[in-house]
């Protein structure tokens, strides 16, 4: 197809280096420098979506990143496409797929258009309404609702990108590389701040490098002229890093910024494979400029979204950077100066300009004079009542605007057209300043929200801090800069400027129609077709906050952000309600200002990278052993070890039988370890544990319970001590870092006085647990020096020695009931001890066990693991643990809350065992238990915590709390379940060995 | 994302650092003579203010230190940064 609207060479287009590419599955050409929008254009295509909610016919209506509705989809045919992308920002490449979105089956035949003639169904607050009527017709919506809502597809396999962050710190920040930014950064570096300029743009200059408007001079040259000079010279400078196709998503407090670079999106396939697509910038800079310029705003009017409308600074930009004409009759319609710019670049380049529709009554610029040499229509104190077109613009009506501007009168005047270009002034982008944290104030003469005061660390320059006049811009600018920077002198001190000024306003928020605002569709929002009647009803309903009247409306809560709306919406609700706009205030802007894939946020993180993992230094023989893991926090813990066919039951049904009949070992390396050292350390465990700790003798092992202050099980494990001022300290797996913080905590902060050293040794040692029977034959075998009898190594004892000349830590501590012994080894031994104790163990076939017969063996004996018997609500009343709380010592962590009318009360949820009548049948930890069956509502009693097959029992057995389980031993309860109901009886938590007597096995 | 001051070490990043909770809440030293409602008064009762609120805050993944902060919760502006032990500065 022919590029048509192709007017003039444009020194940002390479028009040597013609590409092809696809939109909606047709083929187009544009040239290097393109965006799909400006090539969309080039070939007259403007229709390129349907609206949201009543899908009508859109077209591109912007140049930037603020466009509201041609929203694409790339690369719609693949499986890793990528929805909502702006056509005015996707630079064209060889290759390069694109197709609309929200339209079906196509953006030319749209069966939701029908919704354009429902409007009156789809009014403010559709949604929530829906919600409220009876359940029956939600039903009917719903269907609805979800065929037509939604924007684009989500690609549906794993995205193949690489992505990237990188931490910056730097002097100076500057977010905007307009002529503003330029001369800040400029000035900046060349004082010798470690400079950053950034751009969202891949080339430099702002609007100022293709203004076209040769009254506007700087040193009696074209101001871009001059820019363009100056941009040239921005390489020779040092101190200074440039980075253009980087947005700025969000500026956190303490100038933390995060920006993100593209940097291959815009290259043919076979240029970005294997790089970095693209990166996160985390920047700390200690000053920020924003120099984020201002975004023009469209006129609220009847009809104002049909596709060939659009902003008239846009139809500028493609004309005069992308050498693109919007239409070929052209008309604008504007409340300022600025559209006589635009009809004039256009009409210099031969481009037909029908009429200039102005709301004002006069003015006196200099430019209305060359708008009316060249012959232009100006029609004054008019105002467009409604757009012909419906998947293009054909024409508008014009009508008087009375004095009052709320009406109009005469006669109503037809003028045919195909682009129409609306300037309603121009929005200072504060949405960084804002997110920073700093306060707008609001210009009631201009209309316009500017930023408070600039600080030491921040300032705002150029339009985006309230000056647009080339003049006032400059002079402004070097000022602010020499006291932001503290410099004397800037290098563009006393340069000449020559450039129109405006002096006429008017402002109307919603202009009036010769119908009846019920019958007009003034769009505000486009991207969520609100519209000015919507925000009315609202009103109408009672809303009068912002805030309420943006969710009620959904105005402003597109993926723009409400861009281009945002103020008019403002207005009319000012306007509406009788109040200033300064009163009113404004929404807020958050984060991110446009758009992030999630790739840029995860960075490298994704894969194995997500997450750290912990292994201990078994790791690899289990992982020759066949061993499968489960993840306990960080850490791959073995979770059993299946042999040829075993399904997981069997393997733990067997591994749990051979730990208590003969041998078992686990590989226990992962407990938290705490060395406590120093002369207060017994005091210090007695003030951190529910028992007492200075009687403990050297060499001897104690298990201690941790609690909260709140009087809630925090954490358990043994603890050693090892010499008169020294104590190694376990914790749970899981618990571990938190332990040792809480810890230091105290010493720190409420302790200060006690003598005490932490360090945590979790990844010192390899600990092998050896459990069953016959574990003291093997230990003989692997250490015959050692008097292994009950009278030299007893039960919660210790004893240091050497294994091959390892010194090695044995604990003669059991979690299973077992005699057992826990040999700690230096980490880097871990591998060749537990080697050691597997030889030693054939004879006896020994089993190597995994966490899940750990569990199993534990609540055999009904020991407690923190964290799934407990939740945060238990005491070690509530655990039947009555027996390690001291009733002696004058207090502990947790002590006084022991003793609140709460903690005392006799009916909590208390820990107890639990036996099925069907012993084959094993309850699922979670389920809910109850006393009554045909109760309604049913109380809930408690619930199940731990649950298994035992096969040293040969019958299921569960943990579980209950509410009054004390008193309930014995007591006949139920576990409903969604097919059946399954009995059970309140028993004692420990089914096995109740008298402790094969620890001394 | 705060730049925080770290008595021990200077300034870091936010994120080595761990939010504590209210500042200058002493444990009691002789709990058992409390009653109930001076003993809940202790365990759950914090100050959530607009303004200057005094607030604990641990250096986690640096030295583990524990200082205290005083922060205008309106705007975060860390208005000073002190030791443990340290009275809170009064203006
Ligand atoms: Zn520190």
């Amino acid at each position: 197809m022919s590029q048509n609207l192709r007017v003039k060479s444009s020194e940002f287009i390479d028009e040597t280096n013609r590409i092809s590419f696809k939109f909606d599955g047709k083929t187009y050409y544009g040239f290097k420098g393109d965006t799909l929008a400006s090539a969309l254009i080039a070939n007259n295509v403007h229709l390129v979506g349907r609206s949201f909610k009543y899908h009508r016919p859109r077209g591109i209506m912007t140049s930037g990143s603020e466009e509201p509705n041609a929203i694409v989809q790339v690369n719609p045919n693949s499986n890793i496409t990528e929805p909502n992308a702006r056509a005015t920002e996707i630079e064209i490449y060889e290759g390069l797929e694109a197709s609309s979105q929200n339209c079906w089956p196509s953006v030319n035949f749209d069966i939701g258009g029908i919704n354009n003639f429902l409007a009156p169904l789809f009014p403010a607050g559709f949604y929530y309404k829906t919600f409220m009527w009876p359940k029956s017709f939600w039903e009917k919506y719903e269907f609805f609702i979800r065929h037509s809502a939604g924007l684009g597809k989500s690609p549906n396999t794993r995205d193949p990108d690489i992505y990237d962050h990188r931490n910056i710190h730097c002097d100076v920040l500057v977010v905007g590389a307009g002529i503003s930014g330029i001369l800040a950064a400029k000035n900046a570096a060349k004082n010798n701040f470690k400079t950053l300029l950034l751009d969202e743009k891949n080339e430099l200059g702002g609007s100022t490098i293709f203004d076209g408007n040769e009254d506007n001079k700087i040193n009696h040259n074209s101001a871009a002229e001059w820019l363009k000079k100056e941009i040239n010279e921005l390489k020779n400078i040092k101190n200074l890093e440039i980075k253009t196709r980087t947005s700025v998503a969000a500026y956190h407090q303490y100038n933390y910024l995060l920006a993100r670079e593209n940097l291959t999106d815009h290259l043919v396939k076979k240029d970005k494979k294997n790089k970095i697509r693209q990166r996160l910038l985390k920047i700390r800079a200690k000053k920020v400029i924003l120099a984020t310029g201002a975004l023009e705003r469209p006129l609220v009017f009847n009809n104002n979204d049909r596709p060939g409308i659009m902003l008239s600074s846009a139809i500028k930009k493609y004309s005069n950077f992308y050498g693109v004409a919007c239409g070929t009759k052209n008309i604008f319609f504007t409340n300022n100066d600025s559209a006589y710019e635009s009809a004039l670049s256009l009409h210099n380049k031969g481009i037909k300009v029908e009429a200039i529709i102005d709301i004002r009554e006069n003015s006196d610029a200099k430019i209305i004079k060359k708008i009316n040499d060249a012959g232009i229509k100006i029609y004054w104190a008019h105002t467009i009542v409604d757009t012909r077109g419906y998947k293009r613009l054909s024409g508008v009506s014009i009508m008087k605007l009375s004095n009052d501007g709320t009406s109009v009168t005469g006669s109503k005047i037809s003028i045919s057209c195909n682009c129409l270009g609306i300037a309603g002034g121009w929005t200072p982008a504060v949405h960084l300043y804002t997110q920073s944290g700093s306060k707008l104030t609001f210009d009631e003469e201009r209309k316009i929200f500017i930023p408070i005061a600039d600080t030491k660390e921040q300032i705002s320059v150029g339009s985006c801090g309230g000056d647009f006049e080339l003049d006032e811009i400059i002079k402004n600018l070097n000022y602010k800069l020499k006291n932001f920077l503290n410099i004397n002198k800037t290098d563009f001190e006393g340069i000449t400027l020559e450039n129109d000024h405006e002096t006429s306003k008017r402002n109307i928020w919603l202009l009036p129609s010769d119908q009846t605002i019920g019958k007009t569709k003034p769009f505000v929002d486009y991207q969520n077709d609100a519209t000015a009647k919507d925000i009315k009803l609202a009103l109408r309903e009672g809303f009068r906050s912002i805030e309420h009247v943006k969710r009620y409306t959904t105005t402003g809560m597109g993926t723009d952000q409400g861009k281009l709306g945002n103020m008019h919406a403002l207005g009319i609700i000012a306007d509406t309600a009788g109040v200033k706009m300064g009163e009113l205030g404004t929404t807020t802007f958050r984060p991110p200002y446009t758009p992030l894939t999630f790739g840029t946020i995860v960075g490298r993180n994704v894969g194995e990278f997500f997450d750290t993992f912990r292994r201990t230094p078994m790791n690899d023989w289990h992982i020759k052993n066949k061993a499968k893991f489960e993840n306990v926090g960080q850490w791959k813990r073995s979770w059993y070890y299946p042999k040829e066919g075993e399904t997981m039951h069997q393997a733990v049904q067997r591994e749990s039988k051979a730990a208590r009949k003969s041998a078992g070992i686990l590989d226990a390396s992962t407990l938290g370890k705490i060395d406590i050292q120093g002369s207060d350390a017994s005091e210090f465990l007695n003030r951190v544990y529910t028992n007492a700790w200075s009687k403990l003798a050297i060499g001897k092992c104690r298990y201690g319970l941790m609690l909260n202050e709140d009087g809630m099980v925090y954490d358990d494990g043994v603890t050693t001590r090892l010499g008169e001022n020294h104590y190694i300290m376990t914790t749970t797996t899981g618990g571990a870092a938190n332990v040792l913080g809480k810890l230091e905590d105290y010493l720190q902060t409420e302790w200060p006085e006690l003598d005490v050293y932490l360090t945590s040794v979790t990844d010192h040692f390899a600990t092998a647990s050896l459990c069953g029977p016959n574990s003291k034959k093997i230990l003989n075998k692997i250490i015959p020096d050692l008097d292994l009898s009950d009278d030299n190594f007893p039960h919660m004892s210790f004893k240091e020695v050497l294994i091959d000349k390892i010194k090695c830590r044995i604990m003669r501590i059991s979690f299973t009931g077992e005699l057992s012994y826990e040999i700690n080894a230096p980490a880097s031994y871990g591998e060749a001890i537990w080697q050691k104790c597997i030889e030693a163990g054939k004879e006896f076939n020994i089993t190597p066990y995994g966490t899940e017969t750990m569990h199993l063996l534990r609540a055999e004996k009904g020991f407690i693991i923190v964290g799934q018997d407990t939740d945060g609500t238990m005491t070690p009343i509530d655990l039947q643990m009555d027996w390690i709380v001291s009733k002696k010592k004058y207090d502990f962590i947790g002590k006084r809350s022991l003793y609140r009318s709460d903690t005392m009360r006799e009916d909590r949820k208390q820990l107890v065992g639990l036996l099925t009548e069907d012993p084959n049948i094993v309850l699922e930890e979670g389920a809910q238990i109850v006393s009554e069956l045909n109760q309604k509502p049913v109380e809930m009693l408690g619930h199940v915590t731990s649950s298994y097959f035992s096969p040293n029992l040969n019958k299921s057995i569960a943990l579980a709390v209950v509410k009054d389980g004390k008193n309930m031993m014995g007591r006949k309860l139920f576990v409903p379940m969604e097919n059946k109901n399954i009995s059970v009886t309140v028993a004692n938590t420990v089914f096995y060995d109740e008298k402790n007597e094969r620890l001394n096995a | 994302m705060f730049l925080i001051n770290c008595p021990y070490c200077g300034e870091r990043d936010q994120q080595e650092f761990k939010a504590g909770g209210e500042a200058h809440i002493e444990r009691p030293k002789q709990p058992t003579e409390l009653s109930d409602d001076e003993w809940a008064e202790y365990l759950f009762m914090r100050k959530n203010i607009k303004g200057v609120q005094f607030e604990r805050w641990n250096h986690a993944h640096g030295c583990r230190k524990w200082f205290n902060m005083a922060r205008d919760t309106s705007n975060d502006e860390i208005k000073a940064i002190y030791k443990m032990g340290e009275k809170p500065p009064t203006q």
